[in-house]
C-alpha cells in the first residue's frame, strides 16, 4: 500500500514540476511588460532597462526558470513588483485567510452532502428524495457569482440585512476575529459544491443499498443504524471522495471570484490585483499555490479510495 | 430419506400473499409447515416466486414488494408461537439472524467485502447478545466455523470475503446463518454457481448441521437433483401458488401434477433418462407458442440415428475442428497446457470442466477471441490465426459461438433479426433479401417464431433469447458451432428443450460441436464424446460410454461421484 501511495506521490510531484513550467512560460506570455506597468507610460527607455536588470528580467529564460524554480523550492517566492517587498510576506496572511474560507466550506458542504445524499438515498422514490435532488438540481446549476448576489440581496440587504456583505475587518487583522463576516462567503462557497456531492453520494449509496451484503445485513438482524454506518456507508465513501476531491480542488479557484465579491483579503484578491498590476512574481506563486490545493486533494482521495478497499489494499501491498 | 416423527412444526406459513406495488400478485397464497430437523425444499423456476417465498419468513419484502395476506410463525424450541409478519419492526429484526437465520444465493455478493469474515460472523452474535462476554462470543465464531469445516485460526478469521474461493465464501455464509444456533434457516439456492465438489461438502454440511441442531429449513432452489439429495419434503411452487407438496420420494418418483412431471422429466440424468432423449410420456416443457407446432416433428427428426453416422464418417477427411498443443499463460500463470482436441463433422465433443480449468479459455482460443497462445487450431485441415483480426471471412464464417449468458450476449438496442443478420452482413456477400430469408430460415430452424423477429431482447423470455442466440451462430452454416455453457443460465425446462434443439440441428446440418460445460449430467444427452479438462490439461477424453461408465482418472471418478441424482 505505502509503495502505491509513494508512487502516486512521485507523480503529484512530477505534474507539480510540470505546472510549474507552464506557470513560468504562461506569465512570459503575458501581455505588457512588467517594468512598463510599474513605472507607468512617461517611463524613459533607461529607467526600464534599469529596472528589467533591477528585477532579473534581462536574463536568458532558462535562467530565470531556474532561479524561481530554486526560489520556490527554498520558499522565497520572488519580490512583488507592485510593493517592492517579498512574495511570502505578501501572501502569508491572505493564505491564513483563504483557507479559512476553503476549510469551513470544504467540512460543511462534505458532511452535508454526504449526510443529504444518505438520508435522500434512504428515502428512495419518497416527496423528500425528489425534492433534495429538484433543489440540488437547480442550485448546482447556478453559478458562484449568481448564487453569492442571491445571497447578498437576501440576507444582508433588503430581505433580512444579518449579515455583511463586505469584509469588514480592517487590513492587518485576522478575518476571523469578525466571525460574522465569513457567514456569506463560506456560505456561497458551500452552496456551490454541496450539490454534487449530495448526489453523487445518493446514486453510490443507492447502489450500495440493493446490494445483496446489505440486505444480507437487514436479515442478519443488525439494527439500521449499524447496516448503514458500518455496512453501507464505507463502501460509498471511496467513489464519493474523488467527487468531493474534485469540489474541493475547484474550490481552490473559485475562492477567486467569490473574494472579489464579497471584498475578501484573501489570495483570490491578491491574484487578481497583481494580474492587474502585472505582478508577475506573485501570479506564479498563487497560480503554484492553487494547482498544489488540487494536486495534494487529488492525492487524498486516492489514498481514500485505497484505503476504503480492501481489495485494493491488498493487491497494492503485494 | 425419512422425515423425522415429529408433531410440532418450527416454520409454519399460512396462506402467504405478497402482490407487487401495482397490485400484481406473486404469492398467491402459499401455505407449509416444516417440523424441526426437517428440510423442505421449495421448488420453482425463475419468477415463480420461491426466494420472495423464503424471505417472508424473515418478515423482509424486496422494494416493489408488500406482504397483502396470511401469515408466517416460528415456533423456537417448544415456546410460543411467535408470528413473524405481526411482529413489530424491533422485534422482527430480535427475530432475524437469532432464531430465523438465512443462507444467501450469491455468498460473493452477500458478505461484505470490507469487513473481516470474523468480524462479520461476530456481529450476529453481538447484535443478539449471544454469550456474555466477547471472549465467549469469538469462542462461538471459533466453533461455528470449525463446525462447517474451516480452518478457525486468527489469520483465517482476519481474512476479507474476496480472499476465499466461492464454496469458503458460501460455507462462511452457513456460519454466520448458524452462529445463533436458529431454530429456522432458509437457503435461497446456496449451491447454485458452485462446483459440483464443493456443492456436496456444502450439502452435507447443512444436512449435519441441521440434523444435529434439529434446525426446521426451508431449501429454496430448481435443482431436482439437489432436492433428492437433501430433502426430505419438497413443495413445488409455480407461479406463486404451491401445485404439489409431499414426501420428496413422492413427489420426485410419483408426481401427482403435471407442472412436476414437466419439471422431474427436464431434469439431465447420467444415464440418459429424462431431458433431451424424446420420453414416452412426451412430457416436453413447451416454453411458448410457437414452440408447440414443433414438436410433432422434433419426435420424429430426434429418433433418427444422427450420432452414429459421425464416428463411421468418412475418416479420410480432416477432422472438422483440430486443436493440437495447445497452450496459454497469462504471466506466470498456465491456464492450458499441450491441449489435444478433435472434433469430426458430426460429432459432439463435450469439454467438462468446473470453474477455472480453462474450458472457456480453450473456446475463446478456437473462436479467436483469446490472447496469444502456442500450438495450432485447425479447421477442415487449415491452421487459423490465433486472432480473429487475421482470420479471413471464410474462417470466421466456418467457427461461430453461442455464449453463455442470453441476457448479455444479444445487443439490447437491436432486433433479434439485425442481431442473427450481422454476421451475414460482415462475413458473406450476400444481398439484403437474400439476407433476410437467410434469417427467416434460420430463426424457423431454431423453432423460434418469425413474429419475435422485429422484437427487442428484453422482450423475449430466456428460452427464446437462447434460441436467437443460436440462430446468430448457425446463420453462416457453420462448421464448428462452440457452445460455451449455453445452458447454465436457463431453467431446467428451458434447458431440456435447447439441449434438444441443439442435438437436432447438429444432426440436420452435420456440422460439429464444442459443447463446454460444468455439467457432466448433460453427457448423454448433447455429446458423442467427452474431454474432462482439469487444471488446464485433458485428463480423460473417450466416449461417453467409456467415460461414464468406465472413468479412468481419478477426478472424473470424483465428479461422478460427487454429480447429484435423482
Amino acid at each position: 500500500m505505502f509503495r502505491l501511495i509513494l508512487r502516486r506521490l512521485a507523480i503529484s510531484v512530477a505534474v507539480l514540476w510540470l505546472v510549474s513550467l507552464l506557470v513560468f512560460v504562461a506569465t512570459l506570455l503575458l501581455p505588457g511588460d512588467p517594468a512598463r506597468a510599474i513605472l507607468g507610460q512617461q517611463a524613459t527607455p533607461e529607467r526600464i532597462a534599469a529596472l528589467n536588470e533591477q528585477l532579473g528580467l534581462d536574463a536568458p529564460v532558462w535562467q530565470r526558470y531556474l532561479d524561481w524554480l530554486g526560489g520556490v523550492l527554498t520558499g522565497d517566492l520572488g519580490t512583488s513588483a507592485a510593493s517592492q517587498g517579498p512574495v511570502t510576506e505578501l501572501l502569508g496572511g491572505r493564505i491564513g485567510a483563504s483557507l479559512v474560507l476553503l476549510v469551513g466550506a470544504a467540512v460543511i458542504s462534505t458532511a452535508g452532502g454526504l449526510a443529504l445524499g444518505t438520508w435522500s438515498a434512504l428515502r428512495r422514490g419518497r416527496a423528500v428524495d425528489h425534492t433534495v435532488s429538484g433543489i440540488s438540481l437547480v442550485v448546482a446549476a447556478l453559478p458562484e457569482f449568481v448564487i453569492g448576489v442571491a445571497l447578498i440581496v437576501v440576507l444582508s440587504t433588503t430581505v433580512l440585512p444579518v449579515f455583511p456583505s463586505v469584509t469588514l475587518a480592517p487590513p492587518g487583522e485576522p478575518v476571523w476575529s469578525q466571525p460574522i463576516q465569513l457567514v456569506l462567503p463560506i456560505l456561497t462557497l458551500t452552496l456551490v459544491v454541496t450539490p454534487y456531492i449530495t448526489r453523487m453520494m445518493r446514486a453510490t449509496m443507492s447502489e450500495v443499498l440493493d446490494s445483496g451484503y446489505i440486505e444480507m445485513a437487514r436479515l442478519k438482524g443488525l439494527p439500521e443504524r449499524v447496516v448503514i454506518t458500518r455496512h453501507a456507508v464505507p463502501h460509498a465513501i471511496g467513489p464519493v471522495a474523488q467527487v468531493v476531491a474534485i469540489q474541493l480542488a475547484w474550490l481552490a479557484g473559485g475562492v477567486v471570484v467569490v473574494e472579489f465579491l464579497f471584498r475578501y483579503p484573501g489570495i483570490g484578491q491578491a491574484l487578481i490585483d497583481a494580474v492587474n498590476n502585472r505582478d508577475v512574481a506573485v501570479v506564479q506563486a498563487i497560480t503554484l499555490l492553487i494547482a498544489g490545493v488540487y494536486i495534494v486533494v487529488n492525492l487524498i482521495a486516492d489514498i481514500v479510495g485505497i484505503m476504503t478497499n480492501p481489495k485494493l489494499r491488498a493487491e497494492v501491498s503485494r | 430419506m425419512t422425515a423425522p416423527t415429529t408433531v410440532a412444526h418450527t416454520l409454519v406459513a399460512r396462506d402467504l400473499r405478497v402482490d407487487t406495488v401495482t397490485g400484481q400478485p406473486v404469492l398467491n397464497g402459499v401455505s407449509y409447515e416444516i417440523a424441526p430437523g426437517e428440510v423442505l425444499a421449495l421448488v420453482g423456476e425463475s419468477g415463480s416466486g420461491k426466494t420472495t417465498a423464503g424471505l417472508a419468513a424473515l418478515g423482509h419484502f424486496r422494494r416493489g414488494l408488500v406482504h397483502s395476506g396470511g401469515d408466517v410463525s416460528v415456533q423456537p424450541g417448544g415456546a410460543a408461537p411467535v408470528s413473524v409478519l405481526a411482529a413489530g419492526e424491533r422485534e422482527r429484526r430480535s427475530l432475524r439472524g437469532s432464531t430465523v437465520a438465512y443462507i444467501p444465493q450469491d455468498p460473493a455478493a452477500s458478505l461484505n467485502p470490507a469487513l473481516r469474515i470474523g468480524r462479520q460472523i461476530c456481529e450476529v452474535l453481538e447484535t443478539h447478545g449471544y454469550g456474555a462476554s466477547a471472549a465467549e462470543r469469538s469462542a462461538r465464531v471459533v466453533e461455528v466455523l470449525a463446525e462447517v469445516g474451516l480452518p478457525a485460526d486468527e489469520s483465517y478469521r482476519r481474512r476479507y470475503p474476496h480472499e476465499l474461493s466461492g464454496g469458503q465464501q458460501q460455507r462462511v455464509g452457513i456460519a454466520m446463518a448458524f452462529a445463533c444456533r436458529p431454530s429456522v434457516v432458509v437457503l435461497d439456492e446456496p449451491t447454485t454457481g458452485l462446483d459440483v465438489t464443493t456443492q456436496t461438502l456444502v450439502l452435507r454440511t447443512v444436512a449435519t448441521l441441521t440434523a444435529e441442531h434439529d434446525t426446521a429449513a426451508l431449501y429454496i432452489t430448481h435443482d431436482l437433483a439437489v432436492v433428492a439429495t437433501i430433502a426430505h419434503r419438497v413443495a413445488v411452487l409455480r407461479r406463486g401458488e404451491v401445485v404439489e407438496c409431499g414426501s420428496t420420494e413422492e413427489v420426485l418418483r410419483a408426481p401427482s401434477h403435471a407442472y412436476t412431471l414437466e419439471l422431474v422429466t427436464a431434469v439431465p440424468h447420467l444415464d440418459g433418462t429424462g431431458a433431451a432423449a424424446p420420453s414416452a410420456s412426451g412430457a416436453h416443457v413447451v416454453e411458448s407458442v410457437s414452440d408447440g407446432r414443433h414438436a410433432a416433428e422434433r419426435h420424429d427428426v430426434a429418433s433418427g440415428s444422427g450420432s452414429a453416422s459421425a464416428s463411421n464418417g468418412d475418416r479420410e477427411r480432416p477432422p472438422a475442428l483440430s486443436v493440437s498443443d495447445l497452450s496459454v499463460s497469462y504471466g506466470d500463470h498456465r491456464v492450458l497446457h499441450d491441449v489435444a482436441l478433435e472434433v469430426r463433422a458430426g460429432e459432439c465433443l463435450m469439454l467438462l470442466g468446473e470453474s477455472g480449468s480453462g474450458k472457456t479459455t480453450l473456446s475463446q482460443c478456437v473462436a479467436g477471441l483469446g490472447r496469444p497462445h502456442a500450438g495450432t487450431v485447425s479447421v477442415s485441415g487449415s491452421p487459423l490465426a490465433a486472432s480473429t483480426q487475421r482470420r479471413t471471412a471464410e474462417q470466421l464464417r466456418a467457427v461461430q459461438y453461442v455464449f453463455q449468458s442470453p441476457y448479455s450476449s444479444l445487443n439490447p438496442r437491436k432486433t433479434i433479426a439485425q442481431s442473427v443478420e450481422l454476421p451475414l452482413r460482415t462475413l458473406t456477400d450476400l444481398d439484403a433479401a437474400a439476407r433476410r430469408e437467410r434469417v427467416t430460415e434460420t430463426l424457423e430452424r431454431v423453432r423460434l417464431d418469425p413474429a419475435l423477429a422485429d422484437r427487442l431482447p428484453d422482450e423475449l423470455s430466456g428460452g427464446q433469447r437462447q434460441r436467437a442466440a443460436i440462430a446468430r451462430g448457425l446463420v453462416t452454416t457453420p462448421d464448428v458451432l462452440l457452445c460455451d455453457e449455453v445452458t447454465s443460465a436457463l431453467d431446467v425446462s428451458v434447458q431440456a428443450t435447447i439441449v434438444d434443439l441443439l442435438c437436432e440441428l447438429r444432426r440436420e446440418l452435420g456440422m460439429a460441436m464444442l459443447f463446454v460445460t460444468h455439467n457432466i449430467a448433460l453427457a448423454r444427452h448433447v455429446a458423442d464424446r467427452i474431454a474432462v479438462l482439469r487444471g488446464g490439461e485433458v485428463v480423460e477424453s473417450g466416449t461417453v460410454d467409456e467415460v461414464l461408465d468406465s472413468p479412468s482418472h481419478e477426478y472424473t471418478r470424483e465428479l461422478l461421484a460427487n454429480t447429484p441424482r435423482m
